[in-house]
């Protein structure tokens, strides 16, 4: 016993460190060859500046106080469209999901509403609201609503039937079979739409500020283009890249909390 | 001497595996070595009356009069081929389908008690444990009103005990096996101490050696419980070995009604049991053959 102890021991301390780097291997290894291209002149730094140029901007602009007051800025807009609309599609994912007249009376208007792609709306929301903070939330929601509609809706309409008729033996009242029964048997399902909005939300949000905004990472992009400032232009794009993965490993984590029942995510 | 041969299969199986060691190691308990009686130790179990019973589910008539009493305390097996009414005849005892015609009572004669839901408890094939609960919530849930009691706790965790997975009581139901998911589910249906216990072909769906040892638990816990025992399978092995009385339904009505008098603990492969099984196996090819 106390040999197998002594074996596995270090082997368990050992593992989660070198997993934990393996995912970083590949965007380290691009930005290395980049770096080298960049120097020895193969890539012209007019057309991509050495990632060192970049970092060299990046720290300027964090001096500035700039860079921080734009992610700041964007990180608001983001977590407030994708609040306020998440809540919407959840609600409406709730309620198309438990009660058949509402599905009915609204899940059809939705679904032709979905079909319409929510950027195309971008001249009409600047007519309405201007470039102002609630064009930017307004298209983050709309972007964002759908996914946790469709995937709240999905779930909440696959939950084992079965389960449902044993909670309803065991005199469960509407209340208890929703808490116990219904949602965590359709979280599974709300997750998958959670981490597909994250990244509708970047992508609205990106767009929406390079169109029409006067601060935040699309706006400093732009710009820097103005300008002819290309480090700063693939440093914002770099900047975009790695809140996309910090969004999407927030809704990991998240995930591994609430989910810890079930098998995929068990540890082995 | 037919006592000392059981055990003698039951320490070789206990030794070689695993699945039915709990179970077995149950009728290793005193109590239920030295008890040899047909009826259990205390009734408590409500007996029940059934009336021209029918039902239908659109043009076809599943059952069509069923006339049927049953003592308290009484462990029924209900056989039959697939879709001669037997589950629909559970479903409608535990109140799962509404009744077309008839009657069903529970307590003496005419005079229907005030019957709690929590008295009267099915368990199916498929254990439905909530896969995002533990198992001691799993059993919880089985409490009904009473689960925000503060017994609660205490009381899942008996009847845990009773099924022998107390050890398993903060595991996830997915890391169970089959066998062990059934008996969180059984801990489930007694822990709320029924007075009716329905059971719609519980077995079917486990191995031979786990559903022998699922069966064994189920005489013990019936035994030391004294409910009113309704078990619903085609496998009539399993109905003369664990039944008081074996009833065959074919074509919507009881064809048979079979008292079974083997002393318990029954020792499975019997002549006595043998012979019986034979004639019920009988009585059902028969009428294959007629058709």
């Amino acid at each position: 016993m106390s040999l197998i102890d002594s074996i596995s021991l270090p082997r368990n301390i050992r593992l989660p460190r070198v997993d934990g780097l393996v995912p970083w291997i590949v965007p380290l290894a691009i930005i290395a060859i980049w770096q080298i291209a960049c120097v020895t002149g193969f890539v012209p730094t007019r057309v991509l500046p050495a990632p060192s140029d970049v970092a060299l901007a990046g720290w300027k602009l964090l001096l500035s106080g700039e860079l921080v007051r734009n992610i700041w800025v964007s990180f608001w807009r983001a977590s407030i469209g994708f609040l306020i609309g998440g809540s919407i599609g959840f609600a409406f994912g709730l309620a198309n999901g438990l009660s058949q007249l509402s599905a009915k009376l609204t899940d059809t208007t939705l679904q032709m509403v979905r079909n319409v792609p929510h950027l195309a709306l971008i001249p009409l929301v600047i007519l309405w609201f201007g470039i102002d903070e609630s064009a930017k939330l307004f298209l983050v929601a709309l972007g964002v609503f759908f996914p946790i509609y469709l995937n709240t809706l999905h779930g909440i309409r696959t939950v084992d039937p079965q389960l449902i008729e044993m909670g309803r033996i065991y005199g469960m009242t509407d209340g208890e079979l929703f808490r116990r029964v219904i949602f965590p048997g359709a979280l599974p399902s709300i997750f998958v739409g959670i981490r597909f909005a994250l990244g509708i939300m970047w992508l609205t949000l990106i767009v929406a500020e390079t169109i029409a905004a006067s601060s935040g990472l699309g706006y400093m992009a732009m710009q820097a283009r103005e300008f002819m400032l290309i480090d700063v232009v693939v440093l914002s794009i770099l900047i975009y890249a790695l809140l996309g993965k910090l969004a999407d490993s927030a809704s990991r984590v998240l995930e591994r909390l609430t989910l810890s029942w079930h098998p995929a995510f068990q540890k082995r | 001497m037919i006592r000392n041969t059981g055990n003698h299969t039951q320490t070789a199986l206990r030794t070689s595996l695993p699945e039915t060691e709990l179970a077995s190691r149950a009728n290793f308990a005193p109590h239920a070595r030295v008890v040899r009686e047909e009826r259990p130790a205390q009734i408590t179990g409500l007996p029940l009356s059934i009336r021209g019973l029918r039902k239908s589910f659109g043009d076809n008539e599943v059952l069509r009069g069923i006339d049927l009493h049953i003592p308290a305390g009484q462990f029924v097996a209900i056989v039959g081929k697939s879709g001669c009414g037997k589950s629909t005849l559970l479903r409608l005892i535990a109140g799962l389908e509404k009744i077309d015609a008839g009657s069903i009572s529970f307590g003496q004669d005419f005079q229907p008690r005030d019957i709690q839901p929590e008295d009267i408890r099915v368990m199916f094939q498929e254990p439905r444990l909530l896969p995002w609960a533990r198992v001691l919530a799993n059993v919880e849930v089985g409490l009904g009103r009473d689960r925000a009691s503060k017994y609660a706790h205490a009381r899942a965790e008996k009847a845990l005990t009773e099924v022998g997975l107390a050890d398993k009581r903060d595991q996830w139901p997915s890391v169970l096996s089959g066998g062990q998911k059934q008996r969180v589910a059984l801990g489930r249906a007694l822990v709320s101490r029924p007075r009716v216990l329905a059971f719609d072909e519980p077995l079917g769906a486990l191995d031979a050696l786990t559903r022998i040892s699922m069966q064994r638990l189920l005489e013990r816990v019936w035994r030391d419980q004294g409910f009113t025992a309704i078990l619903v399978t085609h496998d009539v092995a399993e109905a003369v070995a664990l039944a008081d009385r074996v009833l065959v339904i074919e074509e919507g009505r009881i064809a048979h009604d079979l008292v079974v008098n083997a002393g318990r603990p029954r020792q499975r492969g019997s002549a006595e049991l043998a012979g019986l099984e034979g004639s019920i196996l009988s009585h059902l090819l028969s009428a294959d053959d007629r058709t």
